[in-house]
């Protein structure tokens, strides 16, 4: 039996739909237990950046709480990790972004401890100038390791610019633009911390009982 | 190898090469070609892509009806798309993100349907094969070359980063050619991408010219059309 052609074209169709879609489908369930746990671990290091392995022994990656405020750079709302050793706080992982970067934003994550010191910064994301501005990169050079350890007294806080602005952090030959929004963004979470540091922690403390 | 196939292979790696002649799929060979591993594992995938497709549309060429063929061709350049770019989103996660938003924009590569509608939907599994795999290896040569081109000129290295495609051992492989990471920035920036390209396309044609002169001149003919015979 042969079947009418202007109803095989359209049933042919279908059948190839239904054969790419199932395709798809089979591979993705395959491989997103994996994908998802490759998504983690790139968390997990990240968050080994800003924070040192031995300041806290919880599961980071589930005692999040949802910060969303001007100084953080966005209107959206992000996730941050509370870092807790044995229960009491340790420090905060936060989201930042800096809007003004050289070209977009900057997307970063900043490690600061429970007193106030920043454990560490890291760039997420970013379209700085190859060679130039993408030295804010920790694999292009060590220029963000200069905030570990520091806070908003140290330097004050007015002396939280790059050098050609007056402050106390360097930036780099040919390239001021995405310094300044970094050193920019790393005291506004500084800032925040200060002013949000009891709501955070209480927020995890609230959860644990929960986990 | 028989000569229908040598003739495949050497359209796909030169005469008719993607990169070089076709000029097809311009978008990722410029945006991604700023170091050789990059080329390299774009390369691979549209190879992958080029040759699942080639075959697929070889294996169903009888049933497809000419009104729908396009659509199925679509259909089936977009699964194995997605179905490599999930392969490689669980096994090669560090390339994965560097490649980026270019893996699934594979779709569009004009070259892949371009080879299924003019090429495999009128041949036998075999040279849908064979041309795919040539066709994608040219595409991947010009990528690799054009990335190590832009790398050595711009940042002074080569093979910078290997350990995205090649696991954790690879990241001893970076070739530095002077201290530092410092080169000539516009040869990673866009435009050097497009002076690269231009580049390869001049001295491809200088390399065919010189050819076409040498097999014009009889004492260069002779002997090539001994070895030829």
């Amino acid at each position: 039996m042969r079947l009418d052609p202007a109803l095989r074209a359209p049933l042919l169709l279908g059948a190839f739909a239904l054969a790419g879609a199932l395709l798809v489908a089979g591979i993705h369930a395959y491989t997103a237990p994996r994908i998802a746990e490759n998504e983690r671990q790139v968390l997990l290091r990240g968050i080994h950046d800003v924070i040192p392995a031995d300041a806290y022994d919880n599961d980071v990656l589930r005692d999040t709480v949802t910060v969303q405020d001007p100084l953080l750079g966005t209107d959206e709302p992000m996730t941050a990790y509370i870092a807790r050793k044995q229960g009491r706080p340790a420090g905060v992982i936060l989201p930042v972004v800096a809007p003004n970067g050289y070209s977009g934003p900057i997307r970063l994550l900043v490690g600061i401890l429970a007193d106030g010191r920043i454990g560490g910064v890291r760039v997420l994301a970013h379209k700085e100038t190859p060679g130039l501005g993408d030295k804010i990169e920790r694999s292009h050079s060590d220029w963000i390791l200069q905030f570990t350890g520091r806070g908003l007294g140290d330097p004050p806080p007015d002396q939280w610019a790059v050098k050609r602005d007056g402050g106390a952090f360097d930036q780099f030959t040919g390239a001021t633009i995405s310094p300044r929004a970094v050193v920019q963004a790393v005291k506004n979470a500084l800032l925040y911390f200060q002013a949000n540091k009891d709501r955070l922690f209480a927020s995890a403390a609230a959860r644990e009982p929960q986990a | 190898m028989n000569e229908e196939y040598r003739h495949l292979v050497s359209e796909g790696l030169w005469n008719n090469n993607v990169g070089l002649v076709q000029l097809l799929g311009l978008c990722p060979l410029l945006a991604v070609t700023n170091t050789t591993v990059n080329g390299l594992g774009l390369g691979i995938a549209t190879t992958l892509v080029l040759l699942t497709s080639n075959v697929t549309v070889s294996a169903i060429r009888r049933w497809i009806t000419p009104e729908i063929r396009i659509p199925v061709f679509v259909l089936v350049i977009a699964s194995a798309v997605t179905a490599i770019e999930l392969l490689m989103a669980a096994w090669l996660y560090d390339l994965y993100r560097v490649l980026g938003i270019f893996v699934p924009l594979i779709v569009t590569n004009c070259a892949i349907i371009g080879r299924a509608e003019s090429f495999a939907s009128r041949r036998p599994l075999s040279e849908a094969a064979i041309d795919g795999l040539a066709m994608g290896g040219g595409f991947t040569a010009v990528l690799v070359v054009l990335g190590a081109l832009r790398e050595l000129i711009g940042h002074g290295t080569l093979l910078r980063e290997a350990q995205f495609l090649f696991g954790e051992a690879a990241s001893t492989w970076k070739v530095s050619l002077w201290p530092g990471d410092h080169g000539l920035l516009l040869a990673i920036l866009p435009p050097g991408a497009f002076f690269g390209l231009g580049l390869l396309i001049a001295i491809k044609n200088l390399i065919d010219e010189h050819r076409a002169r040498r097999a014009q001149t009889p004492a260069a003919a002779a002997p090539a059309a001994a070895r030829a015979s």
